[in-house]
């Protein structure tokens, strides 16, 4: 059959615009997918915080400081939330020098709709800077393991807020803003690797909160006296919902419903789990007995451990960092802290210290370009030991150092600034009658009610 | 009149107000407290650090009774509450020089 010449002339004249409407069409339905699932991870990083961390930590005090042990991780949701909206996210994803960033996005000015194509060119930057922010907002509610018990509701304020841009701004740009210093896709002269935050999130919270329990002293009446967690069902409800949460924290570091993220999600699945089964494994052989709090405890230090190496590693890899992670951790907050008796109240440095250094070690061993693809400097190259560059070890062991050196040497003088100005401990009248009650003026067991 | 302070297992509170419902006791004060005897307590371990716990929970029964009744009480008490191991707990009596109902001011045994 003939086609007559007139319908072909006007195919051949509709196929470039119909082709741009197809482009238009599948970008529009990537962008769709991605924001889909970045602004649910946004919503569950922000659920790990609260209620998540604010359970688990909860649980884990006496029940005279439950509120205001859940009250230091409330707090950071609306406190880093408005730091962050008007400088914060500036600072560490505008451009700068590689150690902070700049002003560009003071008052969040031009991050809405359009997406910012250095960091996730589907996505609205909008969508970018709310998931970024959540991570801001569970690092120093993190710390506040180490101080609970004893701390000042007003010193603990000032502390996070001179802490947020002391500390987590510099390294978070240093690790994720667009020329920081250790950035390996965006110009940094130290390539590391730090997929979800190692050494941003944990290793400074982690080695901050170490800093926080050395400068406070130990509480009054440890290790002497008995200081038991007073609800084991928070914690357990809370850690549970910090893994679920978790899936937000890595997968969602992908920044795109892409298979990256599965990958993500699925070693950090893995590790949680070996890492539970470590821990609980450790002490059933060391006290007699596998624990509840263990195995929370255990998949909370998997978790830290497989958050840097997420999006680097193959599942095997992640179950055996995981695994480590529960075991190594283990033995920091048992026999490591008991040595040296300083009372990081809530463990947060054995475990997100411990962990966060293990986990961001481990994934110079371990990052595949198997698993995580992305280009540097318009090349796939090799990635950690696996592929055949042990160098990354001594890249990624240089991060830590940063972030280490950091976090004990900000905590430090933000410590002693917070004490000459307001003084950072309670007296110890406050502290045996509480900080619910010395602090907040409430309770959160009123049996008479 | 007598006062009866039983100290028993805690597992064994439903047991023992059935026993004194059945013989027809109504009016008893109980309370959640911890305490031991010659029952050793037990070890508790979190995240490494060990706490031996001696003062284990108890439940306590407080009831006043008219003196012809103490007996039979008692018995119910200690059938409903025994397990035969140690750690069942004790029961005291006591001497009560008057009981009073502050609804309509009765004393004595009627007010019990």
């Amino acid at each position: 059959m003939q086609i007559p010449n007139a319908l072909l002339l006007q195919a051949a004249t509709d196929l470039p615009a119909r082709l741009t409407a197809l482009e238009a069409a599948a970008k529009s339905a990537q962008s769709a997918g991605d924001n889909a699932w970045m602004l649910t991870s946004a919503a569950l990083v922000l659920m790990m915080t609260g209620p998540g961390l604010a359970l688990f930590y909860g649980g884990l005090v006496r029940r005279k400081n439950v509120l205001s042990t859940m009250m230091h991780s409330f707090v950071m949701m609306a406190l880093i939330t408005v730091i962050w909206s008007i400088v914060g996210y500036s600072l560490v994803f505008s451009e700068g020098t590689p150690f902070i960033g700049g002003l560009k996005y003071l008052f969040l000015s031009g991050v809405g709709k359009e997406p910012n194509v250095d960091y996730a060119g589907t996505i609205p930057q909008g969508t970018f800077m709310i998931y970024q922010l959540m991570f801001a907002v569970i690092t120093p509610a993190l710390i506040s393991g180490a101080y609970a018990e004893r701390i000042k509701f007003s010193a603990m304020a000032m502390f996070t807020t001179l802490w947020i841009f002391v500390v987590y701004f510099p390294m978070a740009h240093m690790v994720w803003g667009k020329g920081g210093l250790l950035n390996a896709y965006l110009g940094g002269s130290i390539p590391t690797f730090d997929f979800a935050g190692g050494t941003v999130v944990h290793i400074t919270s982690g080695v901050s909160a170490l800093v926080c329990a050395l400068y406070l002293g130990r509480r009054k009446g440890y290790p002497a006296e008995p200081i038991k967690p007073h609800s084991m069902v928070l914690s357990v409800v809370g850690a549970c919902l910090l893994w679920v949460g978790w899936f937000g924290f890595n997968a969602g570091s992908a920044l795109a419903a892409s298979g990256l993220a599965t990958s993500a999600f699925v070693a950090t699945h893995l590790a949680a789990a070996a890492a539970a089964l470590g821990w609980m494994g450790a002490e059933w052989l060391h006290s007699g007995k596998p624990s509840m709090l263990g195995g929370i405890s255990g998949c909370v230090a998997g978790l830290v451990a497989i958050t840097p190496a997420s999006g680097f590693v193959m599942p095997m890899p992640a179950l055996l960092i995981g695994l480590l992670a529960g075991l190594f951790c283990f033995w920091m907050v048992t026999t490591v802290k008991n040595m040296f008796q300083y009372d990081d109240t809530l463990d947060a440095f054995g475990v997100h210290g411990a962990g966060g250094t293990l986990g961001a070690l481990l994934t110079g061993v371990f990052a595949t370009n198997a698993i995580n693809d992305s280009q540097i400097n318009g090349k796939v190259l090799p990635l950690g030991l696996v592929d055949g560059h042990p160098g990354q070890i001594l890249n990624q062991a240089i991060g830590v150092a940063i972030a280490m050196t950091l976090a004990v040497v900000g905590t430090f003088i933000i410590l002693k600034v917070c004490d000459l100005v307001i003084g950072v401990r309670v007296n110890a009248d406050d502290e045996e009658q509480g900080l619910d009650l010395s602090q907040h003026g409430e309770e959160g067991y009123i049996p008479e009610a | 009149m007598k006062k009866i302070e039983a100290i028993i297992q805690p597992f064994k509170l439903e047991e023992v107000k059935e026993a004194l419902k059945n013989i027809g006791i109504d009016g008893m004060t109980i309370s959640e407290v911890r305490g031991h005897g010659r029952q050793k307590g037990h070890k508790e371990v979190y995240r490494g650090q060990e706490y031996n716990v001696d003062l284990l929970p108890k439940v306590r029964f407080d009831l006043v009774v008219a003196n012809e009744r103490l007996e039979e009480v008692v018995d119910a008490i200690t059938t409903a509450a025994r397990t035969g191991k140690i750690g069942d707990g004790k029961i005291f009596v006591y001497e009560v020089a008057e009981a009073i109902r502050i609804r309509n001011g009765d004393r004595g045994d009627s007010a019990v």
